[in-house]
This record gives structure tokens, sequence and C-alpha cells, in this order.
């Protein structure tokens, strides 16, 4: 029990991140059609960022910010130079730009910052809490409850607002969007903006506990991806259970099947759920209309 | 007449809302049976589950009076079933002979290593399939835009290439999904002689149509929808004369139009 | 077939000269002499290597781009199969002492079987979740290269006896660059074959009407997987190839990193266009090696250079600059 209970937690830790960037995916892939295979690099730049200023003396709270900010940079400038001149291309063409992108960061992060690993000091120290048996890092709950907060925000921010009703109403449709005078170029930029944001936060967070470096970003788009399809493309809750799912069956398949083939677990379940329901978990089923 | 195509209390909904509720119509071969309605009453949708695109909810399709619900659209094809497109399906990349080559699809021979290794039959095979796609091209009027890539073809000339490309699969029964809309007026007369010579090969031919003079001039029997439901059907002489049809339907300006020809 | 398959358009109008020009035979002799040429100038064996690594990749490239430019389907997961060409003249020669070309075309035919079966309900998936399935199934294959250590080496790969044929061991990045030459010729005359055939053009009108392709009796799900088992075997003839001239093979060759090379020198050259599956690898492969005097900033400009290409030439390198040619003449 108190091993199921540890699996869970660092299955559910990561899954969070995972989740994270699934949203982030979600998010751009709504106002846009755009899959951002930039979005790990938005994790990597949020984590390395806070750690460098933080080497340099700035105060990590701060760092933190300053690294936020900084990333949420990055992602418009994402959308406006690379992606907002390409408007009309094909859906593979914008991917492989986001994959162009993704080097591109990684090519600089390698330079501007370095190619060692770094960690980050945790939040509320090192020293496990233990719950039922099982020890839990106070980081984790930290992650988890970071996790949590930027769904409720995003949630409130969709419900309660009115750009977030354009937002949502662009997802719908575009172009009855764009008729009814919402300025959909912006909330395509605007969702830029904000996945960058949530990655960079994710990277904060977690940190501590995976350390980071310039090419941890790959893994986790690549993670990101699949759990946002494993939920169903597009659909933001599916994103945030898709990652949680993707999270928890690396934990148990690593814990109870084998650490080599954690990664194996997890599309090995993508691969028999996409079987069944060919459009995620959450998706719906439509009848393409001719 | 022979009935070739035979349609069964067909029925389908979507999130809940019947689009096309109880409908039945029996095609016959040589003759062209047209399907009236307003938009939205199901004709695409009724098209769509006949010839395997959808898979209907209730009811029976019999084609050659055999059963074949629910069956894919290329094993019907394959059994003498093609259809065009009211919006338009159109191989864009390919130019017009292109398109009609492959709707002859299911006359060559298909093996793949043949293909790769370009064997010289495989040539010999294009050339006939080439040839008999020009036949068809020249059908339609379009034998001089041949090598022209699709996508750069007018609107009204993709209407007839898709009934080509239908044709170019030797049918038994086809759909026609509005073939004059978006037409002039000097292309849908020609509309009207290439669905009749159709018809007259021996072919069934359904029309779904808004033109109703067309409708009117061509048809052997009508088929009217309303809201997915069959609301009369018979000759054009009655169905112009049925009180709801002129209420439901046609209305001021169609009744007239209709009462016109 | 213009800006579908921009390496064999012929306008009717722009007679018989531009027909030959723009033919099957004129395609091949533009990629002959983009093989035979060059060597004329190369000032070192480095350059020989180099290009001995492009046209076996273009082999894969050229693969890909019939399952990506004419069928339409993507794949995330195409270096599995190179990976399962590069493992197979890596283990059977060695281990059970077959001879290295019969360990080729068992690796073939193992990677058209893998693809023939678990392509079925892959395929069924589409856009996206096409795009995430394959990329699981790459994954899976390069883990289990990794680790099962006792077969593969695990991480670290393992040696590939070199090949010899008629007691001559063929050794020497000169020779393998002709190999590589000659295969990659031969394997862009099959897909070109391809394109006018039944086959070819059922693929493309699936790429641009899958439901229409269906009416008139075109099998998707059957040329949709026939194109897939095609792109497999070539990729793992590619990986065969690769791993004989390179003599030693790891993971990496398998690995998702591969996978996504593979699609963006499809999508870079031209999708649709043999010529440009060609350029595209070249592209890729050459622009890192020019750029080494950059040493760090290298991975820049190679993440520019492709952001650049496909913002300017969106429709690839090949397909933008006929259409751009065509527009002036
Ligand atoms: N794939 C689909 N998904 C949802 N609703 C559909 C679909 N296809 C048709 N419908 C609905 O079915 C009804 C009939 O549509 P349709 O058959 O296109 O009408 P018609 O061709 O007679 O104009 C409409 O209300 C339409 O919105
Ligand atoms: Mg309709």
């Amino acid at each position: 029990m108190a091993e199921f209970l540890q699996f869970a937690f660092s299955g559910l830790t990561v899954g969070a991140v995972y989740a994270l960037v699934a949203l982030g995916f979600t998010l751009i892939y709504n106002a846009s059609d755009v899959i951002n295979f930039a979005q790990g690099e938005f994790v990597m730049l949020g984590g390395m960022a806070t750690v460098f200023l933080s080497l340099a003396g700035v105060p990590v709270p701060l760092a933190a910010l300053i690294a936020v900010a900084a990333t949420t940079v990055v992602g418009l400038a994402l959308y406006k130079l690379a992606i907002d001149p390409a408007r009309g291309a094909s859906a593979v063409t914008l991917i492989i730009i986001t994959i162009g992108a993704s080097i591109f960061l990684r090519g600089v992060a390698s330079i501007v910052f370095d190619k060692r690993f770094h960690s980050l000091p945790h939040w509320f120290g090192d020293r496990p809490l233990t719950v039922a048996g099982a020890s839990v890092l106070p980081q984790s709950l930290v992650v988890l409850a970071g996790a949590l907060v930027i769904v409720v925000l995003l949630w409130a921010f969709f419900e309660r607002t009115l750009f977030g009703k354009a937002v949502l109403a662009t997802a719908a449709n575009r172009v009855a969007a764009k008729l009814s005078g919402i300025d959909t170029g912006f909330v395509v930029g605007f969702s830029f903006a904000v996945s960058a944001a949530i990655g960079a936060v994710a990277g904060v967070l977690v940190t501590p506990i995976t350390l980071t470096s310039f090419d941890v970003g790959t893994l986790l788009a690549l993670k990101g991806f699949a759990a946002a399809m494993l939920g169903g493309m597009g659909h933001p809750v599916g994103a945030v259970v898709g990652g949680l799912v993707v999270g928890l069956l690396e934990a148990f398949g690593a814990g109870y099947i084998s650490s080599q083939y954690k990664d194996a677990m997890a599309f090995i379940v993508i691969l028999a759920v996409l079987f069944a329901m060919p459009n995620g978990l959450f998706g719906r089923t439509r009848i393409e209309r001719v | 007449m022979s009935v070739v195509l035979e349609a069964d209390g067909l029925g389908i909904s979507f999130g809940g809302v019947k689009a096309v509720d109880g409908v039945s119509f029996r095609a016959e071969a040589g003759r062209i049976l047209a399907i009236i309605g307003p938009n939205g009453a199901g004709k695409t949708t009724l098209f769509n589950m006949v010839s395997g695109v959808y898979l209907p909810k209730a009811g029976a399709v019999r084609l050659g009076g055999e059963d074949v619900t629910g069956m894919e659209p290329q094993v019907l094809a394959a059994r003498g079933l093609s259809r065009s497109f009211q919006n338009l399906q159109i191989f864009f990349r390919m130019t017009a002979a292109e398109n009609v080559m492959v709707g002859r699809h299911r006359h060559e021979a298909r093996g793949v290593l043949a293909h790769l290794l370009s064997l010289p039959s495989v040539a010999r095979q294009n050339r006939a399939t080439r040839a008999k796609a020009l036949e068809l091209l020249d059908v339609v009027g379009l034998r001089a835009q041949a090598d022209i890539p699709a996508g750069s073809l007018p609107y009204g000339a993709l209407k007839r290439l898709e009934i080509a490309r239908a044709l170019a699969t030797e049918p038994k029964v086809l759909l026609l999904d509005e073939p004059a809309a978006g037409c002039n007026p000097v292309e849908t007369e020609e509309l009207d002689r290439v669905i009749q010579q159709i018809a007259q090969s021996g072919v069934a031919v359904v029309l779904v149509e808004h033109d109703m003079k067309l409708v009117m001039k061509i048809s052997s029997r009508i088929l009217v929808l309303d809201h997915g439901r069959p609301l009369t059907e018979g000759t054009p002489a009655e169905v112009r004369a049925h009180p709801d049809v002129i209420r439901a339907y046609l209305g001021g300006h169609g009744a007239r139009e209709a009462a016109g020809v | 077939m213009t800006s579908h398959s921009p390496d064999i358009a012929a306008p009717p109008a722009a007679g018989l000269l531009a027909r030959l020009a723009s033919g099957k035979l004129a395609v091949l002799l533009v990629l002959a002499l983009l093989v035979a040429v060059p060597p004329l100038f190369f000032p070192s064996g480095f350059y020989y290597r180099v290009g001995a690594i492009v046209w076996i990749l273009a082999i894969a490239t050229i693969g890909l781009n019939l399952l990506m430019g004419f069928a339409g389907q993507v794949s995330l997961g195409h270096a599995g199969f190179l990976g399962i060409g590069a493992y197979a003249v890596a283990l059977l020669p060695s281990r059970y002492g077959i001879h290295g070309i019969a360990a080729m075309v068992i690796g073939a035919a193992l990677s058209a079987f893998i693809a023939w079966v678990a392509g079925r309900p892959i395929l069924r998936l589409r856009g996206h979740y096409l795009a995430v399935a394959t990329l699981g199934f790459g994954i899976l294959i390069a883990m289990v290269l990794t680790n099962e250590q006792w077969l593969t080496g695990g991480p670290d790969g393992m040696r590939v006896p070199r090949l010899v044929l008629f007691d001559w061991p063929v050794r020497g990045s000169d020779t393998w660059y002709w190999i590589g030459g000659g295969a990659m010729l031969i394997a862009a005359w099959l897909a070109l074959n391809l394109v006018d055939s039944p086959t070819g053009r059922a693929l493309r009108a699936i790429h641009d009407s899958e439901v229409a392709a269906r009416v008139i009796g075109v099998d998707v799900a059957r040329y949709k997987l026939a194109a897939f088992v095609i792109s497999a075997v070539y990729a793992s003839v590619a990986g065969s190839l690769l791993a004989f001239f390179d003599g030693h093979i790891t993971p990496d060759a398998a690995g998702f990193l591969r996978s996504v090379e593979l699609v963006t020198m499809v999508v870079i050259g031209g999708m649709g266009s043999v010529v440009g599956s060609v350029i595209g690898t070249l592209v890729i492969v050459v622009l890192p090696q020019t750029l080494t005097f950059l040493s760090d900033y290298k991975h820049i400009m190679v993440g520019a250079f492709i952001m650049l290409f496909m913002i300017f030439l969106r429709a690839g390198i090949v397909p933008s600059l006929a259409a751009l040619v065509r527009r002036r003449g």
C-alpha cells in the first residue's frame, strides 16, 4: 500500500507537468490549429532562466518571475516572427516550423546558459513528508498545487471574462469569431503567450525535483503531445486528465513492471485507447460532413 | 422496368435530431428519379446513407435485389453504385483526365508490385484508361481541358468532371447531388443533355436538384422530402399539382416556375 | 499532377521538349547527374562520406514521401523501420552467419510485416491522432533496441560486420558513395513508376478526398496500408545500408529525433516531389556540416534555416522553386 501510494505521488507529480504541457498544446491548437512542438522548450526556458538568474544573484522568487515573463515574450515572439508570417501554410508545414523553433531555442539555451544539469532549491526544504508510509517531497505538493491553481485560473478566465469567451469563440469557429468582430490574430498571439507562461511556470515548479538542462524540452513536448492526444486534442479537461494518466502510467509501469520500459507503458496504453476511441478519451466522434 | 436500387425506410439522426426519417424510394434502370426538398430536408444525408458514406440507423438499401445496407462505399462502387457530391470532392492536385482515370480504378489491374516496376502491361493499361477517360470527358464537354489541373477549372466544369469521374466506374446507379448548382444557363442546358444521355444508356439516375425547370423536364418520377420525411412521390405532373408541395416547398416563386414548364 | 508531383509536371502547351525535360527519365537524369558530377570537385574523402549518407538517407525520405506526399498520411515513427533494417544487418550475419544481403532482405521483409500488422489499426486514425500513434510505435521499437541489451548491445549499440560481395569486402567512403547513389536512383525510379500507375493515382486521390476516392471504388484502407508498407521497406533498406556503411549502430538510428528529421526532410524538400526528397535530405544533412565552423551556434542556425525555408518556401524547396520558374518563364 505504501509502495502504491509512493508510485501514485511520483506519477501525479510528473503527470501534473505533462498536464501543463498538454494544456499549452491545447490552448495553441484551439486558437490556431497549430501543434506547437516547441512547447517543451518553454518548460526548459522557465527552469533554466530561473537557475541562471539566481546564480547571478537574483533572489529565486524574483528570478522565477523574470523567467516566466521572459518565456512569455519568447512565446509571443515565436508567434509574431515564425507562425504569423506563415499564415495559411499547411498543418504539417507549421509543425515543421515549430520543430525548427524548438531546435533554435535549444541552441540558444545551450549558449546563453550551458549544457549541464541544474537544480533549484526546494521551496519548503527537501525533507520528505511521510503520508501513510509513503514519503512525499514537499515540492511535489507545490507542483500539484501550482498545476491546480493554473487550471482554476484558466477555467475562471474562460468562463468568467469576456476576453476568455472571445478565445473560446475563436476556438469554436474562427470565421464566425472574426465576423463578430473578435481580433483572432490577437487571440492566437495571446494563446502563444499564455502557453509559454504556463510552460515556464511548470519548469520553475518542477526543476527542484527533476533537474533541468537545455535539452529537457524534447521529451516533455513528446509526452505533453501524447497526453493531449490521449485526452482528445483541443479538449482542456482531456489534456489535464491525459497528462495525469501518462504520469501515473509511467510511475506504475516503472514501479511494478520495468523501469526501462516506463515510457513504453504510456505509449502502449495510448495506442490501445486510440484504437478503441480514435478521438481520444474526451474527444467527440464527429461524422465528417460531405 | 427493372428496379436497380431500392431504399426502404431509411433513417438517421445527428445529436438526437432526425435528419432523415423513414424515407423509401426505388430507382429503375434507364429512368431518372428526382429527389427535391428545401435545404436541410435531408437529401444529401439520404445519398450519404445509400452510398455507404453514413451508416443508416434504420431501414435497408438493396442494390440489384441484394441487401447492401452498411456496406462500404468502395464495395458499393464495385457493385455498380457511384455518385457525385454537392460540395465538390475533386482531386484538385490532379489533372481533369487523371480525375476521371481514378474512376477507372475498379476496372484496372491493381498489383502494386507491377506498378512499382512499371511493367509494360502497366503502360498499356494506362493508355487504355486514359483513352476511356478522354472519351468520358468528351461526353461532359471537357475534352479540351483534359490536361489542365482540376484546381484551375471553373466551378461548373468541376461539377461535370465529377459526373465523368462517376461514369468512369460504369455504374448501374448514379446519384447526382445538385449537379446544376452554380452552373450558368448554358451549362445547365448541357447538363440536361448529359443526364438524359446517361439515363438512355440504361443507368438508373437519382437526381437531387433545385433547378425545378430541369427536374420537371427530365425526371420520370419525383420524391419530395421535407424535414427528413417524405412529403409525396409521383410523376412531375402529380407533384406539381400536389397542394402540400406547393405550400411546403415550391412556395410562390417556385410554384410559378414549376407550373410554367 | 502539376503541383502535386512537380517532378513530372507537363503542361501540354509547353511542347515536346518541355515534356521530355519534365518526364520521368529527365527526373532520373537530374538525380543521376546530382550523384555523378559533385565527386569531380570533391577535395577530400570526407565529402564522399557525407554524400553517401545523403543518398542513403534520401531512400528513406523518398519512401516516407510516398506515404506523406502522396497518400497524405503522416508518420512520426518511421525511424523505427530504419532501426529494424540497421539491426537486421548487424545481428543476423554476426549471430547466425547469414549473408549481409540476405540479412538486408530479411530486415526489409520484417519491416514490411510489422508495418502491415501495425498499420491496420494505426492507419484508421486521422491527422494528429495518426501522428501520435506512429510516434508511439516508433518509440516502442527504439525502446526495444535500447533495452534488450543481450541482443542489441543496449544504448552503446553494436558493431556491424562488413558487407562482403563475392569475396570482395565493401569498404571506403567512395565505394559507399556510389552504392548509395545507385540505390537512391533505383528507389527514385520505383517511386516515379508508382506515381503514374493505378496505385499512384489512387494514393494521390486519397490525399485530396478520401470520400470521393471511396465512392469510385478505391479501397482507401488498402492503399494507405500499401503506402505504409512500401515506405517501411524503403526506410528499412536505408537503415541497412547506413549500418553497413557506418560499421556501428546505436538505438538512436531508430529514435524520435531521427523520425522528426525524416519528416523535416520530406517537408523541406517538398511533399509529393521525389527530387524534393533528395534535395530535402541534402539540405538537412549538409547544412549542419557546412555550419560546423560555427561550432556551438550550429544548432541555432539549423533551427533558423528550417523556419526560414518553411516560411518562405512553404510548399517545400522543389515545388516552390518550380512554381517560381513557371511563373517567370
Ligand atoms: N454529419 C452531420 N453531422 C451533423 N448534422 C448533419 C450531418 N449531416 C447532415 N446533418 C444535418 O442533417 C440535416 C439534413 O442535411 P442535408 O442532408 O445536407 O440536407 P439537404 O441536402 O437536403 O440540404 C441538416 O439539418 C443537417 O444539418
Ligand atoms: Mg444537400
